[in-house]
């Protein structure tokens, strides 16, 4: 059974955590004072090293995306950290900047060092005022100890710290649109290249992590890459902050190393509801192909899930019971796409109009088996046709849904799903509260 | 064009945030919204004066993004959300509940002006499911029941207090505080709760940890 090893959520359960005092209590900023004495080339090389991959979905090796910025290019760089989490069922970066703003902080300036960027962006969607003001707090508070601004520590370096509240789209998550949303303009994907690493903000080489990524930065910095390593694969080390989410007894924040099964995830969170059936589940959002009870098995890391037809995503999985129409489900993830879609690619605009309107009629019970074959089409030609990931997002639902679960789609082309599957059992509340 | 010396303070004090002034909008729309109750045409051309752009921009910008509001919205705003995973574990039973309660439906106000309530997406919040927010507080795990309960008592006037963070406020004091987040009310409540402990107290109670030297591993 693979252990919980809680890194970045250790000391969570200290109410005073998300204060400079309660950080430092549990050895915050040690790392930060003994990455400024480093010359920025090695921290860069130490990421590398680690073989740290970014936590917000696609998995790109951090130290090399940081390598791409070119230096003494005479240019500002910039650090923006993406805290857009706004995936369907992503629920880890909240929950961090709330418990533990200062890990971010402390990251945030380490990693700006590295990169020589004097400026850093902390990018956290407006929906969520917790997370916003705790970060807003952490930055006040680490500037009035001198660990932002001018000459941090002795060590010559400057750094400023913002934090942007973004203001309800989902696209922003995408690092180019986040850029162009963070420059003042509506929140639009670019073509790349260029790489922002090249010509992000302000057409300044820049680089995007993700808030989970950035929290790795202080422990590897601090403990050492050999450490790091003895956590996850060769391909993906290091621990995952999992938040489990869906009909499971005991849903939440479990921190283990890559390579964690769902099955061991799901005994952690105290299986399901009622002992009832994994139906089908997400590793890591909605923009992931779905997987069944087939797959509780397979590795929680970026190879193994690739392997198995799908990704890790977020690391976030969410768990359906067989009270759970995937019809109905992936039409509603369908409505999200097409509601977030930004309109700037033909493709995705439409296509995702197309076929959220198409699987509304099956899940009305008027779909039929030609339509089926439609939407696979179109899928096809959404996937890969589009600026940015979110078209190729929307075309991921329906093939993996139909590829487990083709009888459920038949079935919707004579049926209502309300009909198949009663919608209240589903619920996690019943009786009284229910009304 | 008819802003106060004190607005305009402000706006100097989020452009003076940034390297360039277009990069201060978002948050000159939050604050003008929180001013306002809605973005008008008046705050559309201060936030476009500062930024140094086109109203016709300013305009385009406000526009792409759901959370500004081009009519005026209720004092409490009031989402569920309707994802998936939260929709499906019962959010779509409470919003139909705050729906009958309140008479109306997405984006709708009160006539009493005390309400809006809108179907949200995901709040990165799925652990916690089903999901509501007041005035984008987080209130975690509502039921039907539990939702009404909240309006009922906002309605009297009763305090009610986000399940991870601070007495709500109103939807106007929210909009202030994602201009200037640094709020004050970041020790409010218990931000951190059970849910975001779980592997914790499991690991602790296990006495599983995770190794702090390279040595420990495997």
């Amino acid at each position: 059974m693979t252990p919980l090893t809680p890194v970045i959520t250790e000391h969570w359960d200290d109410p005073e955590l998300f204060t400079l005092a309660g950080y430092r209590r549990h050895g915050g900023y040690t790392a930060l004072a003994s990455a400024l004495k480093q010359d920025p080339d090695a921290l860069i090389g130490m990421v590398k090293d680690s073989g740290l991959r970014g936590r917000g979905g696609a998995g790109f090796p951090t130290g090399l995306k940081w390598s791409f910025v070119p230096q003494n290019d005479g240019k500002p760089h910039y650090l923006v950290v993406n805290a857009d989490e706004s995936e369907p069922g992503a629920c880890k970066d909240i929950p961090i900047m709330i418990a533990n703003p200062h890990s971010l902080i402390e990251g945030v300036i380490i990693t700006s060092y590295a990169i020589r960027a004097n400026h850093a962006f902390i990018y956290i969607r407006g929906e969520v005022p917790e997370a916003i003001r705790r970060v807003a707090l952490a930055i006040r508070e680490a500037r009035e100890a001198g660990l932002i601004g001018r000459d941090i520590a002795g060590s010559g370096f400057d750094l400023d710290v913002v934090v942007h509240a973004g203001a309800g789209a989902y696209i922003c998550g995408e690092e180019t649109a986040l850029l162009d949303s963070l420059e003042g303009f509506r929140g639009q994907p670019r073509l790349k290249p260029p790489f922002p690493a090249v010509a992000g903000l302000y057409a300044s080489p820049t680089v995007i992590n993700n808030v989970e990524t950035i929290c790795n930065i202080p422990y590897i910095v601090g403990r050492g890459v050999e450490w790091f390593r003895q956590f996850g694969t060769e391909k993906s080390p290091g621990f995952k902050v999992f938040a489990v989410s869906g009909h499971v007894n005991r849903p939440g924040i479990y921190e283990a190393p890559l390579g964690i099964t769902m099955r061991e995830l799901l005994d952690y969170a105290g299986g399901m509801i009622d002992g009832r059936d994994v139906k089908f589940w997400l590793p890591g959002g909605s923009s992931v192909p779905l997987l069944t009870a087939d797959h509780l098995d397979v590795p929680m890391t970026y190879e193994a899930m690739a392997e198995a037809g799908t990704m890790l995503g977020t690391g976030t999985p969410m768990v359906f019971n067989d009270t759970v129409s995937v019809v109905k489900a992936v039409t509603r993830w369908l409505e999200f796409y097409k509601h977030e879609s930004c309109g700037k690619c033909t493709p995705c605009r439409e296509g995702t109009y197309f076929i959220t309107g198409t699987l509304e009629r099956f899940e009305h019970g008027h779909g039929s088996e030609r339509e089926m074959e439609t939407l696979v089409d179109l899928c096809d030609q959404i996937a890969g046709r589009s600026f940015c990931a979110l078209g190729d997002a929307a075309a991921t639902p329906y093939p993996s849904a139909l590829k487990y679960f083709r009888d459920e789609f038949v079935a919707a082309t004579t049926t209502p799903v309300d009909a198949q599957f009663d919608p209240a059992s589903a619920y996690v509340f019943s009786g009284a509260a229910a009304r | 064009m008819s802003i106060s010396e004190t607005t305009r303070a402000q706006l100097e004090e989020l452009v003076a945030r940034y390297p360039r002034p277009r990069s201060a909008l978002m948050p000159m729309l939050h604050l003008m919204q929180s001013l306002d109750g809605e973005v008008t045409p008046d705050g559309i051309d201060a936030c476009a004066e500062l930024a140094g752009v086109s109203p016709a921009e300013a305009t385009a910008v406000a526009s792409f993004y759901t959370m500004y509001r081009r009519s005026p919205g209720g004092a409490h705003h009031i989402g569920v959300c309707i994802n998936t995973l939260c929709g499906l574990l019962g959010g779509d039973a409470v919003y139909e509940a705050l729906s009958e309660r309140l008479g109306v439906g997405h984006d709708q106000t009160t006539p009493d002006g005390r309400f809006t309530l809108e179907r949200i997406e995901c709040q990165a919040a799925c652990t916690h499911a089903p999901v509501m927010t007041v005035d984008w507080e987080f209130m975690d795990d509502v039921t039907p029941t539990s939702a009404v309960d909240v309006v009922d008592r906002l309605e009297r006037g009763e305090t009610v207090r986000s399940t991870r963070g601070p007495v709500i406020r109103t939807w106007r004091d929210t909009e202030r505080s994602l201009a200037f987040p640094d709020d004050g009310l970041a020790a409010e409540g218990t931000p951190v709760d059970a849910k975001m402990l779980a592997g914790l107290s499991l690991a602790k109670e296990r006495g599983m940890a995770a190794p702090t030297t390279a040595q420990e591993g495997r």
